[in-house]
């Protein structure tokens, strides 16, 4: 299957600053793509130029295939990070004419839009205007705005920034139904919490260079450690550290536990795991045995730092 | 419907459904009828009557000053002069003229003196003096022996026909008229681009401040959304003008109706009504005879080129910018050939309406909307019209592309205020 969105070598300079140097990426067709850097990394810009607000100097850019162009800009649903929406107008004059905008018919947009205002109890909104009401509530029509014409590509610059708790939650939850629906969801973001949470594939820029893409297991496969914290209930625990201690790493480390016992974290040494298992037992009642899985936040400060 | 379409429509709406602009529109005639109507008042006042005393030494002025409505003249050469001056500090007289007496006619040159607590107005200057020369050369002639009666019967005035070499007659007072007419012309496309060209500005700087640009960018082209945003301005522009015309003229019918018509005109001032009349209909004949539907078509013409000439780079500015009180740097470039084009109209046009000046400045695109339609009463030939409208758009085109480019660019950028040299780097984007 032909990835919903393929980005091949696109370069993006401004005056002698880069901001994209040869950034190429595939996303697949249903996926919850996180595009993570720090700020100023260059992910606007690529966004940007998916959404065809910018062009890249060199380098194209695929939508399902073709060719991006004009036409597709009503496959695109794109939430930037700045918010906004005309202050003066009412709710539902202004989604309809933004969803117009994309190039959806008025009828079809009306039945979307009621379609979302029941769905997220604001109905009653339809002809207030934006002045008249909350923080919040803004950002729910902004949400619904960036959805009414039903993309097959949705684009979150920093989605839940601005959001209270419970809001997010409720834009988070849409979020998954619509990626249940078949969309394909882009994330940008700094905030790795909602990465591990929701995200399939994830790419990392870094000062205008992509430095990792791929499925949020591979990555982490790509830097597990083969690290173990165990927790054991044993008598001889300075006997069991100097056995330990002569056939692989061991550090003291901390998790949360009901029992006193000893925690460490083993490297394996490339040895198999069930060998440690063994190793253990007859030093005694194992309480706790798990894999020491990277964050996203890990790889994250690991790979930015390291370049 | 086109996109275009939905975003002209948009802005009309937004624009005509502000309340300042519906204030604007139906106060802005009562205001402006109530200001004529307060001049009129003040106007029709009687002026206080100003006493001047005459000290006439040599008695031979003192008779040709007759008192009138605004000047009441006073005999006074049979009082000190000392107490004359003291009574001009006390305010009993606006000012007294003292004559002395001279034996040589030509000494009264320098000799004649009018002494006031107030300077005096030009032309009550001016008539005084004539006055006193008129009575000096009569004085003059008289002792050389010439008949004055027989001279002032031997005057005779001319007036000239004026005719054009195609043969039809025009009357004098013509060329004010002309002039008033691409005056009126080149004021209103002054106006209307200041007004316009800033609500354009503004509604930039407002969808920049709200953020909600990003969003619209990222459905349409900047230059479509610039180019609604003009036309739905435009719109809402020519609609506050046609209210406008119809209040003011409702308005003046019914100021007419009240203070003007209804008293009765006297007996004797009717003969000068009608002289008047019959003038007016000349008037009115010879500005029918002017090529009216030419010149309308071409105010049309010019009113398009050169508001959206200026309207574009008023979006440019609002995309340049984050606030209304950063635009001032870039307003007075946009200012200035405005100003420049209507004072050259002014001043040159009236004068030389085919002389140098005024040739190249209705060729210059930023000031031939107002310069050219101002000439073109007077008759241009059609290649310097042609070659002006060329120019026009030709520019119209080049700036539309500079300005979109610019507010691409622009609409994008927060935070710091651009430098000129900055703007031009965004030409490179």
């Amino acid at each position: 299957m032909t990835p919903i969105l393929e980005v091949n070598n696109v370069v993006k300079k401004y005056g002698k600053k880069t901001a994209l140097n040869n950034v190429s990426l595939s996303i697949p067709h249903g996926s919850i793509y996180g595009l993570l850097g720090p700020n100023g990394a260059g992910k606007t810009s690529l966004i940007r130029i998916i959404n065809q607000i910018t062009f890249p100097d060199s380098g194209e850019i695929l939508l399902d295939g073709e060719k991006l162009s004009p036409k597709h800009v009503q496959h695109i649903g794109y939430m930037p990070e700045e918010r906004g929406l005309y202050k003066s107008m009412k709710v539902g004059e202004q989604a309809l004419y933004l969803a117009q905008l994309k190039g959806i018919s008025k009828d079809q947009a009306k039945k979307q839009l009621k379609y979302w205002f029941e769905k997220l109890e604001i109905g009653d909104w339809w002809n207030k205007k934006i002045q008249e009401l909350s923080k919040g509530m803004a950002q729910k029509i902004q949400f619904v705005v960036t959805v009414l014409h039903q993309p097959k590509l949705l684009i979150f610059d920093e989605p839940f920034s601005g959001f209270d708790p419970v809001n997010a939650n409720i834009i988070k939850d849409e979020i998954l139904e619509l990626k249940k629906k078949g969309s394909t969801i882009i994330f940008s973001t700094h905030r790795m919490e909602s990465v591990e949470e929701l995200c399939d594939e994830i790419a990392l820029i870094h000062k205008s260079n992509k430095l990792l893409d791929g499925s949020l297991i591979d990555i982490k496969k790509q830097y597990r450690s083969n690290t173990f914290d165990l927790g054991i209930n044993t008598q001889n625990e300075q006997q069991l550290k100097d056995f330990l201690n002569a056939k692989y790493q061991i550090e003291d480390t901390f998790f949360k536990s009901l029992d006193n016992e000893l925690k460490l974290s083993v490297n394996l040494n490339r040895k198999p795991v069930n060998e440690l298992l063994q190793d253990l037992i007859p030093f005694g009642q194992i309480t706790h045995f798990s894999e020491k899985i990277p964050s996203i936040n890990d790889i994250f400060i690991q790979t930015v730092t390291n370049n | 419907m086109g996109v275009l379409s939905l975003i002209i429509k948009r802005e009309f709406i937004s624009k005509v459904r502000n309340k300042s602009f519906i204030v604007m529109t139906f106060v802005s005639p009562l205001i402006f009828v109530a200001v004529a109507a307060l001049i009129g008042y003040l106007s029709s006042m009687k002026t206080e009557v100003k006493h001047i005393g005459i000290h006439d030494e040599s008695g031979m002025f003192v008779n040709d000053f007759k008192s009138n409505e605004s000047y009441k003249y006073h005999d006074v050469s049979k009082i000190d002069p000392k107490i004359l001056k003291d009574s001009v500090s006390q305010a009993n007289y606006e000012g007294i003229l003292f004559i002395p007496s001279k034996e040589n006619l030509k000494d009264y040159e320098e000799a004649i003196e009018y002494v006031s607590e107030d300077s005096p107005s030009i032309g009550f200057i001016a008539d005084v003096e004539s006055k006193l020369s008129d009575k000096l050369m009569r004085q003059n002639l008289s002792s050389k022996g010439i008949d004055t009666v027989l001279l002032d019967q031997s005057k005779i005035d001319v007036t000239m026909h004026l005719t054009k070499a195609s043969g039809e007659e025009t009357v004098k007072g013509l060329n004010e008229m002309k002039v008033a007419i691409g005056s009126a012309f080149g004021y209103l496309i002054m106006m209307f681009i200041i007004i316009y060209g800033n609500m354009v500005m503004r509604s930039v700087i407002e969808e920049k401040t709200n953020r909600i640009i990003e969003i619209i960018v990222s459905s349409i082209k900047p230059i479509q959304l610039m180019m609604g945003k003009i036309i739905g301005t435009t719109f809402a522009g020519i609609l506050q003008f046609v209210i406008w015309a119809i209040v003011g003229m409702i308005l003046l019918v019914i100021a007419n109706t009240v203070f003007g018509l209804n008293t009765s005109t006297p007996t004797t001032e009717l003969a000068m009504e009608t002289a008047k009349f019959a003038n007016v209909k000349v008037y009115f004949a010879e500005f029918l005879k002017l090529p009216l539907l030419s010149m309308i078509a071409y105010f049309l013409i010019y009113f398009i080129g050169g508001y959206f000439l200026y309207s574009s780079l008023y979006a440019a500015i609002g995309a340049a910018v984050d606030n209304e009180t950063d635009t001032q740097q870039f307003m007075f470039p946009v200012i200035m050939p405005l100003m420049l084009g209507v004072y050259i109209g002014f001043f040159t046009v009236m004068n030389e309406p085919h002389g140098t000046v005024a040739t190249i400045f209705s060729m210059i695109p930023f000031t031939s909307p107002i310069v050219m339609l101002m000439r073109i009463p007077f008759g241009v030939p059609f290649y310097q019209i042609a070659l002006s409208i060329a120019l026009l758009f030709a520019t119209f085109i080049a700036i539309v592309w500079v300005a979109s480019k610019i507010y691409r660019v622009g609409i994008l950028m927060y935070g710091k205020k651009p430098t000129w040299k900055e703007l031009v780097k965004w030409l490179k984007y």
